[in-house]
């Protein structure tokens, strides 16, 4: 108790800027539950920041679950591995989530869901064995933005590392993923983060928890208490949107500002997804690839809320086919959290590594405000967490004022879309934003 | 598959996140100044009788009117639902004597609506506080009605108001037509129970409105309490302590009304709380330089006005950092590394 009081009275436990959403996390209490695998899974070969995959196997090929199927040589990326057992039966583009068009390779399913033969708990002697066996089992960041996580783990010695933040903020509201793995795999998070430690040397851990999850709170001291060897601490944050950013969360749980431009890596921190790091710890005992993932279903649409397990590729109307599907009154389908997730056009896409939610609305219960003039009010430089000024970005976007804009330091903006939810006037700031970015983009590349 | 068909069908909504948003919009902001109002409304009618009712509702009316002409006129989109316009009317009431001519408010109200505001291009695009704008240039224009001021109404009376001076004419002069026991009492000054505009006077009211702003989080305090407290320091040294001088400055004259929601307006205030409390400053410094060696012996509308016009350049020297910024000099020291 005393612990979560002085998280709370830390001076940077606060963070900046930021707003209060709703939490709305209406399936907190829903274990997560395994969907039974589908007829056919299309598993896109980007399904992650960085160089995507080509794919490894060919029309026809036999393949067995967590056998790769899609790989390269470039260092940000990750591997890509067989979700079903079955027959490959296309390699073609297919439609992804946000529009874009990936390479994909569909896979019939047997209906065995079989085990690849060479799935073994990797062996680990040293450093680069661990990094290789992070890379061999294709995670990436599972929080929604998908980085290969072996790339954070190839330290820069220049650059001591002496804390791992492991985030669980889960600041977006409806999602509650993450706070499952935190309640139901509490002992992988723990067990996984000491073997991190120790293999990276890193002497310190801090897994930083929102406080609008108690439970999770608990749950974590209390494992780490009773397996830990003190250094790993659990960090109550304020709930405050986007306390899970990158920059947010080193910054609330240690003190620290990353600079302008730079990286945790740069003020001797690595950020993980708690899911990831859950992950990991499995993944050593078992040797079973990242082949399938956790989603939220939730929203005022969909019939029956749950939190789903699902092999990854599932098309995303299986997905909600199985949690009940859609309410007939259904205005919006979104792909991730509320705040900075995609509205999608259709649901035939499939699921990849890096969503975390699938929330679908009713009409009215995501209500947009009419886009009125900017009053000035403010609101958007107070809660910008980045310290920007969105109107007057909005300002000089509309008078494409290059230098302007280059002085606004807009460059720095996540798209968190905190501006743009407390403008009292409705105005379409993230898409000024990032206009701006591109403007500054395509100045650069004229000159 | 039935869930493709559904989406095919209803063609879901597909916008840019945030797809969740705040329940505040300018019209609740608005709604919420024009509630932190009512208080001193009700006083400006209890103190001042009907007629100060009179003045409001011609006020109100004209400036709404004015918004729909100009808007009409000008081919925009209409815009009286923010609100905006009914603020501004009040303001602009709360600004004038109760014995103003009728016929002179709609003067007032051509000048903030469709001078100060539409010509600039609506709400937050006027360069000054308009209700202040109006009341400056009827005061300028007609200096007499705009300075007569009247003792309290009194109701069930029907004796004809009659003239008396402001607490701070009062005050100026002490000792020369006037005597210390020709000034209110503190509690008196609190009710609002002396000669003044509508609006103003009643100190107790405008603070009520003024909590209410801060409790809903229309306004921060930067700008009241530094305007405020700059006031207060700057009398203090001004009359060598003597707290008589102080409260009556405070309460007196259009100072509270102008920190709580004149100088607040958002199009005309800086937008970074540093740069709000260089302007409450400004503005708490030219008021009392004006009261104190100016001829008139109110200047709070002046300093606003002033203070408005030197807000872009506040906000040019106030411009947030970004999260994580390097000073320059520390910059240039890290590269020399």
């Amino acid at each position: 108790m005393i612990k979560h009081i002085a998280g709370v009275l830390h001076p940077a436990a606060k963070g900046r800027g930021g707003v209060k959403v709703p939490h709305n996390k209406n399936t907190e209490n829903c274990r997560i539950i395994r969907m039974p695998a589908p007829e056919m899974v299309v598993l896109p070969m980007q399904q992650h920041i960085g160089a995507p995959c080509s794919p490894t196997v060919q029309v026809g090929d036999t393949v067995k679950v967590g056998q790769v199927i899609g790989d390269t040589d470039k260092f940000i990326s990750a591997p890509i591995h067989a979700s079903v057992s079955g027959t490959v039966t296309k390699i073609a583009d297919t439609v992804l989530a946000n529009g874009r068009l990936a390479p994909a390779v569909t896979i019939e399913s047997d209906g065995e869901m079989a085990l690849f033969e060479g799935i073994a708990p990797p062996v680990i002697n040293n450093v680069e064995d661990f990094i290789k066996a992070v890379r061999d089992s294709g995670l990436v960041g599972l929080g929604g933005a998908g980085f290969p996580s072996h790339v954070k783990f190839h330290l820069d010695p220049k650059k001591p590392i002496d804390t791992i933040v492991v985030n669980a903020a889960e600041c977006e509201p409806y999602i509650t993923v993450d706070y499952r793995e935190c309640i139901d795999n509490t002992l992988y998070i723990i067990r996984s983060l000491m073997i991190i430690k120790e293999y990276l040397g890193i002497p310190k851990a801090v897994i930083a928890v929102e406080d609008n999850k108690p439970k999770a709170i608990e749950a974590l001291q209390k494992v780490a208490d009773e397996i830990g060897d003190g250094s790993i601490k659990v960090m109550q944050l304020k709930s405050r949107y986007p306390q899970g950013a990158e920059k947010m969360i080193v910054y609330s749980a240690t003190g620290r500002k990353i600079p302008f431009g730079k990286l945790p890596a740069d003020v001797g921190c690595i950020v993980m997804n708690v899911t990831s790091t859950a992950f990991i710890g499995r993944y050593l005992e078992t040797g079973k690839p990242l082949v399938s993932r956790s989603l939220t279903v939730d929203g005022s649409a969909i019939l029956k809320p749950q939190n789903v397990r699902v092999p990854i590729g599932t098309n995303l109307n299986e997905l909600i086919d199985f949690c009940g599907g859609f309410k007939p009154d259904l205005d919006k389908v979104i792909a991730g959290g509320p705040m900075m997730g995609t509205a999608l056009v259709s649901t035939d896409v499939p699921v990849i590594k890096s969503y975390n939610a699938v929330l679908a609305f009713s009409k009215g219960t995501m209500k947009d405000k009419p886009d009125n003039d900017c009053i000035r009010c403010g609101r958007c430089s107070q809660v910008c967490p980045m310290g920007l000024m969105p109107t007057n970005v909005m300002r000089s976007v509309k008078a494409k004022d290059i230098d302007g804009l280059k002085a606004s330091n807009v460059v720095a903006c996540m798209q968190c879309g905190t501006c743009a939810y407390a403008c009292p006037a409705g105005r379409p700031l993230v898409q000024y934003l990032v206009l701006a970015k591109d403007m500054i983009r395509e100045d650069g590349a004229k000159k | 598959m039935s869930e493709n068909a559904l989406i095919q069908k209803i063609k879901p909504t597909v916008a840019a996140s945030p797809h969740m948003k705040s329940g505040e919009t300018s019209q609740t902001m608005m709604r919420d100044v024009i509630i932190a109002l009512v208080p001193a409304l009700v006083a400006s009618v209890w103190l001042f009788g009907p007629r100060a009712l009179i003045v409001n509702i011609i006020s109100v009316i004209s400036c709404v009117l004015f918004e729909y002409a100009t808007r009409k006129i000008l081919k925009r989109t209409n815009t009286l639902s923010d609100l905006s316009a009914v603020v501004t009317g009040l303001l602009l009431a709360f600004n004038l004597p109760s014995t103003i001519p009728f016929w002179m408010i709609p003067i007032g109200a051509f000048v903030a609506i469709v001078v100060v505001k539409q010509f600039f291009g609506g709400i937050g695009q006027n360069f000054v506080n308009p209700a202040l704008m109006g009341r400056i240039i009827l005061m300028v224009s007609f200096p007499g009605p705009m300075s007569t001021w009247t003792e309290n109404y009194k109701w069930g009376e029907t004796v004809d108001a009659v003239t008396t001076a402001t607490p701070l004419y009062i005050l100026q002069n002490v000792g020369d037509k006037f005597s210390m026991e020709d000034m209110p009492s503190y509690l008196e000054m609190l009710l609002g129970q002396r000669a003044g505009c509508l609006g103003e006077t009643c100190a107790l009211a405008l603070i009520i409105g003024g909590i209410y702003l801060l409790a809903r989080k229309v306004i921060t305090p930067s700008i009241p309490v530094s305007f405020i407290l700059t006031t207060a320091i700057f009398m203090a040294i001004a009359g060598k302590g003597d707290l008589n001088y102080i409260v009556y400055n405070l309460l007196g004259g259009g100072l509270l009304i102008g920190a709580i929601f004149m100088a607040t307006d958002y199009a005309t205030c800086p937008l970074t709380s540093k740069g709000k409390i260089i302007y409450g400053i400004g503005c708490g410094l030219v008021a009392c330089l004006i009261r104190q060696f100016g001829s008139y012996n109110e200047g709070v509308s002046f300093a606003i006005i002033l203070m408005n016009l030197l807000v872009p350049h506040i906000d040019n020297l106030t411009k947030l950092k970004p999260f994580g910024y390097i000073k320059e000099k520390k910059q240039k020291e890290a590269k020399a590394e």
